[in-house]
């Protein structure tokens, strides 16, 4: 096993990732790209995944999934409040405010 | 009474402020003087809380005359990561996007730092969101390696480790996702620790990867961050991911030597391509183990070489998760578009978030997208499982698990910028660790013909935090590496990129 990718690697395979699919996802991830942050983007995804696809050498049928190292047994705790409401502190970070409100834009065209 | 004061030790400072021949704001003065003579060569900072700290080390001062000090680290100056909330100053997480948030309470380790009379000096730099293996992520400009300020301090806590080797304070708070703190305590000559998953709460900290992330200490040598590691350590009922379990008294574990330890060395971490002076300094170190009387043998770790490719789909699936919440509402900068919301929101993240973080969130929003999430996410976890099962297959019959930190020492700035792959598989060692969340450190074991340190990693079973210090002090006492300090700056280099904020 060598630790470096080999050179070739980036540009052995195709762009897989189409223009669309970037644009889609972007799209779900909330980010503005323009169109050269889309191209550079398809590219490195492009060489990314194909060092992910490595994984797929892998038989894993019968292999049950880890999510998290600790067995996560969602604590319980007394319904009591804990904490003081202060809505100037909560308040004090938001970009715009409007009385003790979240200010934001128009959300019904 | 030599050492400049910046030079001490924990232990050493402590026993001077317990016997009253330093006071903790004199302890604090000199290392806010250092902070402000070398901040220009290592740029360890992104906020420096001057006041609060000296306040902080007037009350340790009148604890220690009291004889009330609650802890080993009262009137010691600590930087935390910024990625860490502290209430009233800013915590940035490296990130424009949270330029001017001030946290309206304290992480969990921050009150536990600030109960045992620790003094915060500051909010250390770091990768954005803790992405990145070089601290070249941060939009405040990188930290510097003290040890040669043309190469990086390794990241995602960059600027935990300049700050701890350069005498800015005697020790900080990281935070380890994929090798966060050992990589930059590797390149720069200390102590990194990162505890199991679940030993130390989160709550507070800003999360990159939920299911990987832990924080941990940085410290000059080994007795340091198990100090560090008892006070922040330990059940958090406000997270629920902390484990409900005892924290053993690891600075008393400390003295009992390597003898009988059983220590594997794991054939998949020396490979090809390795600066061969690293795989020699930590073959001489098991050689350094074995000469203490610990029983070494060669073990596989067969699916290391699948770590990377699985770590960065979940890590990236978990940040494109944990990053939705930037949305310019709630905290953090809002960028004014003439469109709706979904506008605003996308020229808001577009503006924010740097070049990393942007291909991590589409990286992992891409794996969990519909169609995908079975050949990406859920494969990867699976691979997790494996790798997993490789760590407790060795630890049934095995004290600890000996290997590089990085297959290099520190690279030169600008060298990885251009090419993610090559940056991210300079974890390639740490990343499986963070996999199982098992706990794990970084030491010195020696430096490169470059005058650069190599680290040596010391790995342990689930919670098994007493025999991993154990092995490391023992290595520690035998050798002399942690004692080394880098050369003094020169002074004021130019700044090339980023700036004080």
């Amino acid at each position: 096993m060598d630790w470096r990718p080999r050179p070739a690697l980036a540009t052995l395979h195709a762009v897989k990732i189409s223009r669309e699919e970037i644009r889609h996802v972007a799209l779900l991830a909330r980010l503005a790209l323009d169109p050269a942050q889309e191209e550079a983007m398809a590219t490195t995804l492009d060489a990314i995944l194909t060092y992910m696809e490595k994984l797929a050498e892998l038989d894993t049928s019968g292999v049950e999934p880890t999510a998290h190292i600790v067995a996560l047994d969602a604590p319980r705790r007394e319904d009591r409040v804990l904490n003081t409401p202060d809505t100037d502190a909560l308040l004090a970070n938001a970009p715009a405010r409007d009385g003790d409100f979240f200010r934001v834009p128009k959300i019904i065209e | 009474m030599t050492a400049l004061l910046h030079e001490l030790s924990i232990a050493e400072a402590a026993a001077r402020l317990r016997r009253g021949e330093l006071s903790a704001v004199e302890l604090t003065r000199a290392a806010l003087a250092r902070i402000a003579a070398t901040e220009p060569s290592f740029h360890s900072f992104i906020t420096v809380t001057e006041e609060a700290a000296l306040a902080a080390a007037r009350d340790a001062d009148t604890h220690l005359r009291t004889g009330t000090a609650p802890s080993g680290l009262t009137g010691i100056p600590v930087a935390v990561k910024d990625v860490i909330a502290t209430a009233g100053v800013r915590t940035t997480a490296g990130s424009r996007i949270l330029d001017g948030f001030v946290p309206p309470y304290d992480a969990t380790v921050t009150a536990r730092l600030k109960a045992a009379g620790a003094v915060i000096v500051g909010k250390a730099n770091c990768d954005e969101f803790a992405m990145g293996s070089s601290n070249e992520n941060s939009a405040y400009g990188p930290a510097r390696n003290p040890w040669d300020l043309g190469r990086v301090p390794g990241g995602s806590s960059g600027g935990s480790a300049t700050a701890v080797a350069a005498g800015q304070a005697l020790a900080s708070l990281g935070t380890d996702t994929g090798g966060s703190i050992r990589l930059p305590a590797s390149y720069c000559g200390v102590v990194g620790l990162k505890p199991t998953y679940g030993r130390v709460s989160r709550y507070g900290v800003i999360a990159y990867a939920s299911s990987l992330d832990q924080v941990g200490p940085v410290a000059r040598d080994v007795s340091d961050c198990a100090l560090v590691l008892s006070v922040i350590a330990g059940y958090d009922a406000r997270d629920s991911t902390s484990v409900d379990r005892p924290v053993p008294d690891c600075a008393a574990g400390l003295t009992a030597g390597a003898r009988g330890l059983r220590v594997a060395i794991p054939r998949e971490y020396f490979v090809e391509g390795m600066q061969p002076e690293v795989e020699h300094a930590v073959r001489a170190a098991v050689d350094t183990l074995s000469g203490l009387g610990a029983a070494a043998r060669e073990v596989s770790l067969p699916h290391t070489e699948y770590a990377v490719g699985a770590y960065y789909i979940i890590a990236t699936a978990e940040a494109s998760s944990n990053l939705a919440r930037y949305d310019g509402i709630r905290y953090g900068l809002r960028t004014t578009v003439d469109g709706g919301l979904l506008d605003m929101y996308r020229h808001t993240r577009a503006a924010g978030f740097g070049a990393e973080v942007k291909r991590r969130i589409m990286l992992g929003t891409y794996a969990l997208s519909s169609g995908y999430y079975d050949a990406y996410y859920l494969k990867a976890q699976k691979v997790r499982t494996l790798i997993r099962r490789d760590f407790e297959r060795v630890f049934a019959d095995t004290d600890v698990i000996v290997t590089p930190v990085a297959p290099t020492t520190a690279f030169r700035l600008g060298e990885k910028v251009a090419d993610p792959l090559q940056m991210y598989l300079s974890d390639i060692f740490t990343i499986s660790v963070n996999l199982a969340g098992l706990p794990a450190i970084s030491l010195p074991c020696g430096f490169d013909a470059s005058g650069m340190p190599i680290g040596l990693q010391i790995v342990g079973p689930p919670f098994g935090e007493e025999v991993v210090l154990r092995a490391a002090r023992a290595y520690e006492e035998a050798t002399d590496w942690q004692r080394r300090r880098p050369p003094e700056p020169a002074l004021c280099p130019p700044q090339p990129t980023g700036s004080r904020a």
